[in-house]
């Protein structure tokens, strides 16, 4: 039931793809085709580099539906380098303490399961940059 | 066909690796932990650790970083490659193809040759070899192949202190661009049953002393000679030389039989630390070399896949490595991000808890 849906947010998922206004050059992530500044059609795709840093964060303990298999996990608030700000898994944490403007980047990986034979969901999570991990 | 009449693969053009990727994944699970657990702590222990990948990884997602960092030496936009090809024994699909979601993610579709490679543990340089040939022939200027594994080993067998994960990601292309060149290449095959895993079925199977003289020991050794004599070299013209590593003994005593000495496989020999990573374990191995070779040296690559078979590379680095591998993470600094795991931790990660 959901097959479209995922297929449909491909790009934006495996590789952080977003849009750029032509008008005003703001970076859109996700993308919705309007400029939020300006508020004119943006429809030109634009590659986020991925790199961020922790704006807030909380660790989940009662995972909803789907995601039991990871719990403990924390999600947390990114501001992107480009500015837009989106919320996500953080992953590969090891014993590293999350802090607030801690430097992440974006890695994809496997989002979840649907059940035992349904489809895998791929998409992105964030982790402290491989240079400083 | 007499020894003297096999000839060795050349392509029509020459053919290089114009970027290269690896990836680990971060959590380690000490040997001495299996052994804790299974034999109390008795008997010798094969690797000093192996890498255990998240929970949240897998093939695809491993392949994905890899073929990232390829990319980022290769400095070629994903768009102009014309195939990404994955060998491994661990697809997280039985059906639905690895290299469609890596091609996807990476931006290389849709003008794209895609497909899933198998051949025990050398489905990855089998992809290498056929990438070889689709560059060296024309037909395309760039191709990827990646050799990825998360690889099974059943609780308490021998291979569950070994059995790893990790791997890496070539990309190739014309010679005037590449970092390393390919002098030729050779693949010595039979069926030879010392390791298998039935369609189904969680764990692989094996045939114990079995898999070393007449498997792992027999290929390696023919792909190896028959490619050295045909390119008229011994092991002294080669600075560095990689096998596929299950453990440490068996590449360390086919090197010496060959006539390779400790110095020259040191580099790529990853397997007391990452562990064996099955289609990615020669492949990974080589990565490390690259990120240390300097212009001018000769490299041997010789992977080893169960079914059984060999495949034997001889390249030679040029110019364009030192600057162009410091576009990506080196694989030392993949090895070198760690965290150690318990047992209990590790069965977790590896869905080895059935919790239904």
């Amino acid at each position: 039931m959901e097959v479209s849906r995922h297929w449909r947010l491909k790009k934006e998922r495996y590789a952080m793809v977003g849009e750029v206004c032509p008008h005003c050059e703001q970076k859109i992530f996700p993308p919705r085709d309007i400029c939020p500044d300006c508020g004119q059609e943006a429809r030109t795709l634009f590659r986020f580099s991925g790199r961020g840093e922790v704006y807030s964060y909380t660790t989940v303990y009662s995972a909803p539906t789907g995601h039991e298999v990871n719990a403990p996990y924390t999600v947390a608030l990114v501001r992107l380098e480009e500015g837009p700000m989106v919320t996500a898994q953080l992953t590969d944490l090891g014993e590293k303490q999350v802090e607030i403007g801690m430097p992440v980047e974006m890695v994809t990986r496997r989002l979840r399961a649907e059940g035992e034979s349904g489809i895998l969901v791929y998409g992105y999570k964030f982790r402290p940059q491989l240079s400083a991990s | 066909m007499t020894e003297r009449d096999i000839e060795v693969l050349r392509p029509t053009r020459e053919v290089g690796i114009v970027g290269y990727g690896a990836y680990v994944p971060r959590y380690r699970l000490p040997a001495s932990e299996v052994a804790r657990v299974w034999t109390q702590g008795q008997g010798g222990l094969p690797i000093r650790e192996k890498a255990v990948p998240g929970l949240d990884e897998d093939v695809i997602t491993m392949s994905i970083e890899a073929a990232r960092n390829a990319l980022a030496r290769a400095g070629v936009d994903a768009g102009r490659l014309r195939a990404v090809w994955v060998g491994s024994e661990s697809h997280p699909y039985a059906v639905k193809p690895t290299s469609t979601v890596v091609a996807e993610a990476i931006g290389a579709t849709p003008h794209i040759q895609a497909a899933d490679w198998e051949f025990a543990c050398k489905a990855g340089t089998e992809a290498l070899q056929a990438a070889i040939g689709f560059v060296g022939s024309g037909m395309a200027d760039y191709a990827m192949s990646i050799g990825m594994d998360t690889a099974q080993g059943r609780p308490g067998d021998a291979l569950e202190y070994t059995a790893g994960a990790g791997g890496a990601a070539f990309i190739l292309g014309p010679a005037e661009a590449a970092l390393a060149v390919f002098e030729a290449s050779y693949s010595f095959t039979t069926d030879t049953p010392d390791f298998w895993r039935r369609a189904d079925e969680k764990y692989p199977a094996h045939g114990e002393r079995f898999t070393g003289e007449p498997a792992y020991f027999q290929h390696i050794t023919a792909a190896a000679t028959t490619l050295m004599k045909a390119l008229d070299a011994s092991p002294e013209d080669f600075t560095y030389a990689v096998f596929h590593q299950p453990n440490l003994k068996f590449p360390q005593r086919v090197a010496k039989s060959l006539g390779f000495k400790p110095e020259q496989i040191e580099p790529g020999l990853l397997v007391p630390v990452i562990g064996n990573t099955y289609a990615g374990s020669a492949l990974i191995g080589l990565t490390a070399i690259l990120d240390a070779a300097q212009p001018g040296d000769r490299i041997l690559l010789v992977s080893y896949g169960s079914g059984a078979g060999s495949d034997a590379f001889s390249m030679r680095v040029t110019d364009l490595l030192p600057e162009r591998r410091e576009q990506a993470p080196r694989t030392q600094d993949y090895i070198a991000r760690r965290t150690e795991i318990d047992y209990a931790t590790y069965a977790r990660y590896r869905g080895k808890l059935v919790l239904k």
